[in-house]
């Protein structure tokens, strides 16, 4: 089973991040569960989702304590979400910041995407989620970065899935060349 | 069809399958996506034919549906909380007239202190209610149990209420098979009650009962629902023949043979116990787990015959009654005499039931405490 | 002159449906209400108007209270439409449920009424009744007001005049009665709602009562009829004396008959004759504190002054019209 955490802020598309990519493991013909920290939370605050994938059918319904991954959509929400917390060793770190970001835990991969840039880019609007996705895609191969187009389409609709689509291909490709 | 969808996309899926000809719609959390999913349905006529009513309260949700379904029609709602609360009156009031509502229950525990997430405590305010309520484990049970849940109701004449976790389901995405509109119609028939309120047959509904007769009108309501097991049996069986998934009944048993220790819960939980098992038995551990889906009527010779091997049963309950402890710990010890009952209250306001707890609080042997508190911080109560 | 001398011909045309010897009796004979009750006799007068104009298609909605309580007592039942009664704050809701089932089913040729006394109605139903409104159901809601809950003994209600002595507002020190700055007017509350029809009527007048259910029950939407319904137990009055008591409320100004479309007054009923409140008040034992030897005269002149209002507010006086 592949665990993963994503942070950020109300408003940024948290939870939908975890819904897509709960959809786009489904396509995949994986087994997948998303779901939120269950909150009240309004815009700005820390928000949290979660996202499991597994070959097999999936029983657990604690929150992810131990991730294999986590994306990072807001730089600023690492310390009051304690974002890197438990994940596993030679776990992922995807984080949307234009400066390099640092972790302690030294076997983490970390790497860092300006996904608000490439989102005002290509949507217009600070939302990195689907960048963010796309980057995913590509770094850990867990999802197929077709399904992710089908997740946001599935999701979106007209121009808005358009835009998304675009920048998320355009992180997927960026981040395979490995010009993060 | 397979979808990846919330849990409450799902329930509102299932309910437009049902095609209620009234769904009644009031927002309070965690419930209010499944409203909204079935506005969203009615609105591109997906479910047609249906009047989706906003009203001003919960009490006025159940009442529209309460007067609708005296009408003759199948009727919906859904709430959570305070809002079974705030219906209570009307919830005993349906089951009383014989109304087959089906409503939903989001679960959320009950205030004060307010706080939007998830136990059973709703649930157990309303257990003794006259309504039927089956707990769901999964987002596909729940889709299931709606279906069902029509069918037993009018069947019975009696409301059912479903309840599906509040965020841990409701806000939950996760595989789900969406049954055809075809299949449901031959599950489900066209509703049609046998009397209801009719100007060429005219009748009165909800007259006053005096004492000659009423204690007769409550033994009748307890008699017909404990008949209703029959009833709800067969109807899962049904479901099974017609859906070729096992869903509904009253009870899942997992690992349960040769199991000395047997947990037994409601709802969404059994899913992490599943997990827990699976590692302590894998070490030599020999429990079980009876996830109960049929909590009105309570099933209990069926508990007690699925019980029987049992050494120790151990109860995850998410709700307890302040003043005197668990509620489903005590109505198994009316089912099963002479075993070692332990009652673990857990989940309580939406605090998180890990693995570990779960599996250091089943390896616990020779406990001295019949009631236990899962994961409580006794640095906070010691500052209080 | 008319070439017939009165009582050679009796024209049909001006008895009321209860005059005529056609009345539908929706509600029998034989039921448990008190002798002289107002409620009863409106009632059976607004839902036989109802049943007329209606073909005989209504279905009745009943709140917890008398009417319920003495209408419908298992296993005897008086009426002989279809009929629900649910809960004392619902019974709105549930109408509106009702009328969704049959909108649903396209039958809006059967006309839904709900019906409850000024307890359910001005204060538990009260947001049930606003919802209903606001939504504009296809329901006709029917107010019967006897100013306090009478089913349970006579308590204060949204709906009870100042200085009414009642089981909870006994004469005191500081409020003779009912406290004056409290109470609310539903049929102003209901006309906010910006409702089609709004209507107060009375069991004074029946020949009133009966064109306002008939016109009532024929529109489309939320309508409300108040009407005015003596309680010779809650008052003070010989059961005899009901209907009587109900002409001195129209006639002093304390209960003005008027109706109401979208939010504006459209007509109101005029007073023939103008009485002081006092000849209306001073035939109840729930205002008799009132004309003690001791009394303050205070109470008195504040009641007239709300008539005086009405009179001039929904132009009562014979020859002037409002607006």
């Amino acid at each position: 089973m592949f665990q993963i955490r994503i942070h950020g802020r109300g408003g940024q598309g948290v939870v939908t991040a975890a819904e897509l990519l709960s959809i786009a493991a489904f396509l995949d013909g994986k087994h997948s569960q998303a779901f939120p920290s269950f909150g009240s939370e309004r815009m700005g605050a820390p928000v949290t989702a979660f996202c499991r994938i597994s070959e097999k059918e999936i029983y657990l319904r604690e929150p992810i304590m131990e991730p294999n991954a986590v994306i990072i959509q807001d730089r600023t929400v690492i310390e009051p979400s304690n974002a890197f917390h438990g994940i596993v060793d030679s776990g992922f770190a995807l984080v949307s910041s234009r400066a390099p970001v640092s972790c302690n835990n030294k076997s983490i991969r970390v790497s860092c995407i300006d996904a608000v840039g490439v989102a005002m880019e290509y949507i217009g609007k600070p939302i990195p989620n689907a960048v963010l996705l796309g980057s995913f895609a590509a770094l850990t191969g867990i999802i197929k970065i077709d399904s992710v187009i089908a997740a946001i389409k599935q999701k979106f609709s007209g121009t808005i899935a358009e835009k998304n689509i675009k920048a998320a291909c355009f992180a997927y490709d960026k981040t395979q060349k490995g010009d993060l | 069809m397979l979808c990846q969808l919330e849990g409450s996309q799902a329930i509102a899926r299932a309910i437009a399958l049902c095609r209620p000809k009234v769904v009644c719609a009031y927002p309070i959390t965690p419930q209010t996506h499944i409203v909204e999913g079935l506005g969203e349905l009615v609105r591109s006529g997906e479910l047609s034919e249906c009047e989706f009513i906003n009203v001003e309260s919960e009490m006025a949700a159940l009442s529209v549906a309460i007067g609708s379904e005296a009408a003759g029609v199948r009727s919906y709602t859904a709430t959570s909380s305070q809002g079974l609360l705030y219906m209570m009156e009307a919830v005993y009031n349906a089951s009383g007239m014989e109304l087959p509502i089906v409503m939903t229950l989001g679960n959320r525990t009950i205030g004060a202190p307010i706080n939007i997430w998830n136990d059973h405590s709703d649930a157990m305010s309303a257990r003794d209610a006259g309504w039927m309520m089956f707990f769901a484990e999964t987002n596909q049970e729940a889709l299931d149990l709606h279906i069902q849940a029509f069918k037993i109701a009018e069947k019975t004449k009696n409301p059912v209420m479903i309840c599906v976790d509040g965020f841990i389901l409701t806000h939950a995405y996760e595989r789900v098979d969406i049954p055809s509109q075809e299949e449901v119609d031959k599950f489900l028939p066209f509703y049609s009650p046998e009397v209801c309120l009719d100007i060429e047959e005219p009748l009165a509904m909800g007259a006053m009962v005096s004492p000659d007769y009423f204690m007769e009108v409550r033994y009748i309501a307890h008699i017909k629902q404990m008949k209703a097991i029959e009833t709800i049996g067969s109807i899962s069986e049904e479901f099974f023949q017609k859906f070729k998934r096992k869903s509904g009944g009253f009870l899942r048993e997992y690992e349960i043979d040769g199991a000395e220790t047997v947990i037994v819960s409601m709802g969404s939980v059994a899913g992490t116990i599943k997990e827990v098992i699976d590692e302590l038995n894998a070490n030599g551990e020999k429990i079980g787990l009876l996830s109960l889906i049929c909590y009105r009527p309570f099933p209990a010779d069926i508990l007690n015959k699925a019980l029987k091997n049992a050494k120790k049963i151990i109860v995850v309950e998410k709700a307890f009654a302040i003043g005197i402890g668990g509620f489903l710990s005590r109505e198994i010890e009316l089912a099963i005499k002479d075993k070692e009952i332990v009652s673990v209250i857990a989940g309580i306001g939406g605090r998180n039931i890990t693995r570990s707890m779960l599996k250091e609080c089943f390896l616990q042997k020779n406990n001295n405490q019949s009631t236990k508190f899962l994961g409580l911080n006794e640095g906070i109560i010691e500052a209080q | 002159m008319s070439s017939l001398t009165l009582g050679n011909r009796i024209k049909s045309e001006n008895v009321t449906i209860q005059a005529s010897r056609l009345r539908p009796n929706t509600i029998s004979s034989g039921h448990r209400a008190c002798q002289g009750c107002g409620e009863a006799l409106a009632a059976r007068c607004a839902i036989d108007a109802a049943y007329e104009a209606a073909n005989g298609k209504i279905i009745l909605v009943n709140a917890t209270g008398c009417l319920e309580v003495f209408s419908c007592a298992t296993p005897e039942n008086a009426w002989k439409i279809p009929w629900i009664h649910s809960l004392f704050g619902n019974a709105p809701a549930v109408a509106s449920g009702v009328a969704a089932a049959l909108s649903n089913q396209k039958r809006n040729d059967i006309r839904i009424i709900a019906q409850g006394g000024d307890g359910s109605t001005y204060d538990i139903g009260m947001g049930c009744l606003s919802g209903m409104f606001e939504r504009n159901d296809d329901v006709l809601y029917i107010c019967y007001d006897n100013q306090a809950y009478m089913n349970t003994g006579v308590q204060r209600s949204g709906a009870t005049l100042p200085f009414t002595r009642t089981a909870t507002t006994l004469p005191n020190s500081k409020y003779m009665g009912n406290d004056p700055q409290t109470g609310k007017n539903v049929p102003q509350i209901a006309m906010a709602h910006g409702i089609p029809y709004v209507a107060t009527a009375s069991i004074g007048h029946i020949h009133d009562l009966e064109q306002k259910i008939a016109k009532a029950v024929q529109i489309n939407g939320a309508r409300y009829v108040h009407i005015h319904v003596p309680c010779p137990l809650g008052w003070g009055f010989e059961p005899s004396k009901t209907v009587k008591i109900a002409k001195l409320a129209i006639k002093c100004g304390l209960f003005p008959l008027f109706e109401a479309e979208n939010g504006k007054v459209t007509k109101s009923t005029p007073i023939d004759e103008v009485i002081a409140v006092d000849d209306y008040l001073k035939a109840q034992r729930r205002f008799a504190h009132l004309f003690s030897k001791s009394a303050s005269p205070d109470p008195l002149s504040f009641l007239q002054k709300i008539a005086d209002k009405n009179i001039e507010k929904y132009g009562l006086k014979k020859g002037i019209s409002n607006e």
